[in-house]
């Protein structure tokens, strides 16, 4: 991956989520002082996918810092820099390796504005590489969203192509509140096209990226092609299938969710993370309190099975797939 | 190790800094010679500054333990015995400085004009927070042990951040540090070890106070560590020191210069004030279960209070008039407090706890505001 940030950010250009990324980092920095970025080998070596290549040569190691190895102290060290006024983007390398930080983001960062009892904000963008499915060893495949957005006091955002990891990187980071932007890590390297004249209106939006009027599939970051490539399959079977992409997990549009789901009156979640308590209970609990009377068949989920995440080697059968999420669709109709 | 006999009943390091002696008089040990001048060159007024401090918060202490007695308090965490440590160290500051206590700081909140019913209110469940944190440059206080230790250490990087290029006579003015109180038992806790290691790698302008009470309730500081704690400072490169925590001058002294040394931008200190504690961890606690009368009464000797009084005395012919009337004083502010806190109202209700979640808003957060008003006018009605 190359840096972009010598290109002027207007028009429309075919760029990577990761150049995606770099580019809103580069923006951000260039236009508030008080923007700084910490992490582990985000300075020189650009970060261990590249994502802030550049960025450390450009706007010096005191704004781009390369942070001692640990976590909690990534984290902790943000709240204070967020109290002095700066405005800090922590890296934390991969998923797995966020929960050294846990209490400083749920005992801490999450409570602080209420704590303050709204006289300080805490503007503190955690940008979380996220999902399995790229071959790696344990702790590096994991989705914890549901830890997150469980956490009042935080926002979840993630997204699934170019455009928004462009966008909602931006608004993380120019948002009052903590963010935890989850970032699909696997797709860091897929091109998209991004529209430099046309901002997402709302970054938490839940968005239609298919329609279709048998049955809905709700997926978001990574899952999102896997949902896509699942309705493009689900053709020859003979469904016509709408996708919708989660952004916001916290706070989740279920207005929009559910608006969808009563068209089709099917629902189909997707995600990595373990169906037991994950993300997609919380959505098909929202179906139920919204969209109950439109409701053909109970919501189905499709994701990870309730054990540590596997090895990479067995991780195919672990994730979400096209046959897996149409035997889901197929078991809609049943009922 | 070698250990020194010290008037708070303690072995104290050998390098422990200390200047007056159990009953006030100029007996410096051998590490405290640097600082001898400078401990006996504080005026009268910041030691009786100092005393007043610590005799209304411990006053305020007893009010305390009462109140939470009658029921009119959740928890109450004594600072008793602790006193002189907090009283050097808070007097060492300017007011643009930043404080991140644990939840046992209450002469350092006093010091900073904090009224006593806002420290109260924390504990009578009222508040998570108590008072407004950016009007005393002081942060609530923080209950998970050493979480505020890397905040401080955040802070002061910011201020390291924002302070780049500054002169020499600049910083001086106008150059703020944040000094991270914490105790001895959570210096054990992951958090403060990556907030030493990060003020050191950004050379942060953060004054790490410890003191040392030797209880983590009822865990004992042998259990905790092997060695003094100022000592770690040296494994992450930068100074520490220890100081008898129960002498006002000796603690004032080194914090002045602690805190002087990380204002002109020469990075962090850690200062270990060897205290101890008094009374019970809180109120929940029963120190009778783990240490002697023995220990206790041995302590009790070096009662910070006395000592300062006895100081006051000696050194600047202070008389009974002063004390007297201090504690007058101290009776009248418990007295206050008292009327305050009995059977107080809320000051807040849940319904404003909705709108402190997010700065910016939560669609759930309003939508559930909503419905609770909703519950409310049919409870009401």
């Amino acid at each position: 991956m190359t840096a972009v940030f010598d290109d002027v950010s207007s028009g429309t250009k075919k760029l990577t989520i990761g150049q995606a990324v770099n580019r809103a980092l580069a923006d951000e920095l260039a236009a508030d002082e008080s923007v700084m970025l910490q992490g582990e080998d985000i300075g020189a070596l650009g970060g261990v996918y590249r994502v802030t290549e550049g960025l450390a040569a450009r706007f010096g190691s005191h704004r781009v810092v390369d942070s001692p190895l640990g976590e909690a102290g990534i984290v902790g060290t943000s709240i204070g820099l967020a109290q002095a006024g700066m405005r800090p983007v922590a890296e934390i390398q991969f998923d797995g390796f966020v929960y050294p930080a846990f209490d400083q983001i749920v005992s801490q960062l999450a409570k602080l504005h209420s704590r303050f009892r709204g006289t300080q904000q805490f503007p503190v963008t955690i940008r979380l590489p996220y999902g399995g499915g790229i071959g790696s060893v344990e702790h590096h495949s994991e989705s914890p969203e549901v830890y997150f957005a469980h956490t009042a006091g935080l926002k979840v955002v993630t997204y699934s192509n170019a455009h928004d990891a462009y966008w909602v990187t931006r608004a993380a980071i120019q948002s009052a509140d903590p963010i935890i932007l989850l970032e699909p890590k696997k797709h860091y390297f897929v091109r998209s096209d991004v529209d430099f004249d046309n901002p997402i209106t709302d970054p938490f939006a839940t968005v239609e990226v298919r329609p279709g009027k048998d049955a809905t599939l709700l997926a978001w970051g990574p899952q999102v092609a896997t949902a896509l490539a699942a309705a493009e399959a689900g053709v020859e079977d003979g469904y016509d299938l709408q996708v919708l992409d989660i952004r916001g997990m916290s706070p989740l549009d279920i207005n929009t969710i559910a608006n969808a789901v009563k068209t089709t009156g099917r629902a189909v979640v997707v995600h990595e993370a373990s169906t037991f308590a994950g993300f997609g209970a919380e959505i098909s609990a929202g179906l139920m309190e919204h969209a109950f009377l439109s409701l053909e068949a109970p919501v189905q989920r499709v994701g990870g099975y309730h054990m540590p995440y596997p090895p990479s080697r067995l991780e195919q059968d672990y994730l979400p797939s096209v046959d897996r999420i149409l035997d889901a669709v197929d078991t809609t109709f049943t009922y | 190790m070698s250990t020194i006999s010290s008037p708070t009943g303690h072995q104290l390091p050998e390098e422990a800094i200390g200047i007056l002696s159990a009953d006030g008089f100029i007996d410096p040990t051998d590490a405290a010679q640097a600082f001898v001048e400078d401990a006996t060159a504080i005026g009268h007024e910041r030691v009786a500054e100092m005393y007043r401090l610590m005799a209304h918060t411990r006053r305020i202490d007893q009010e305390g333990v009462n109140l939470q007695r009658q029921g009119q308090l959740v928890l109450w965490t004594p600072s008793i015995g602790q006193e002189a440590a907090q009283a050097g160290a808070v007097t060492a500051l300017e007011d643009r400085d930043w404080i991140f206590p644990t939840y046992r700081e209450h002469v350092m909140a006093r010091g900073r004009g904090i009224p006593n019913e806002n420290i109260f209110d924390f504990f009578r469940g009222a508040v998570h927070g108590g008072w407004d944190p950016n009007a005393y440059n002081m942060q609530p206080y923080t209950v998970v042990l050493g979480a505020q230790v890397l905040h401080a250490t955040g802070y002061a990087w910011g201020m390291a951040q924002q302070q780049r290029g500054w002169t020499d006579a600049r910083r001086r003015d106008e150059g703020r540090v944040a000094i991270a109180c914490f105790g001895d038992g959570a210096s054990t806790q992951g958090g403060v070890h990556e907030a030493m290691v990060f003020a050191a790698s950004f050379d942060a302008p953060v004054v790490f106070f410890v003191q040392n009470n030797y209880w983590a309730i009822s865990t004992p500081f042998e259990v905790q560590s092997k060695v003094p704690l100022f000592k770690r400072a040296q494994g992450y490169g930068f100074d520490g020191f220890a100081v008898d925590g129960n002498d006002p001058i000796a603690t004032a002294a080194v914090m002045d210069r602690a805190v002087e040394h990380a204002r002109r931008g020469k990075g962090p200190v850690l200062v270990e004030a060897h205290t101890y504690r008094m009374g019970a961890h809180t109120t929940a606690d029963d120190p009778t279960k783990y240490r002697t009368k023995e220990e206790e009464q041995a302590h009790a000797q070096g009662d910070p209070m006395v000592r300062t009084e006895a100081y006051l005395r000696r050194r600047f012919d202070y008389t009974d008039a002063f004390f007297n009337e201090v504690q007058v004083e101290a009776d009248e502010i418990a007295a206050t407090l008292r009327d305050k806190i009995v059977d107080a109202p809320d000051t807040v209700s849940l319904r404003d706890q909705f709108d402190l979640v997010y700065a910016e808003g939560h669609s759930l957060v309003e939508a559930q505001a909503a419905e609770f008003d909703r519950w409310m006018e049919g409870e009401d009605a």
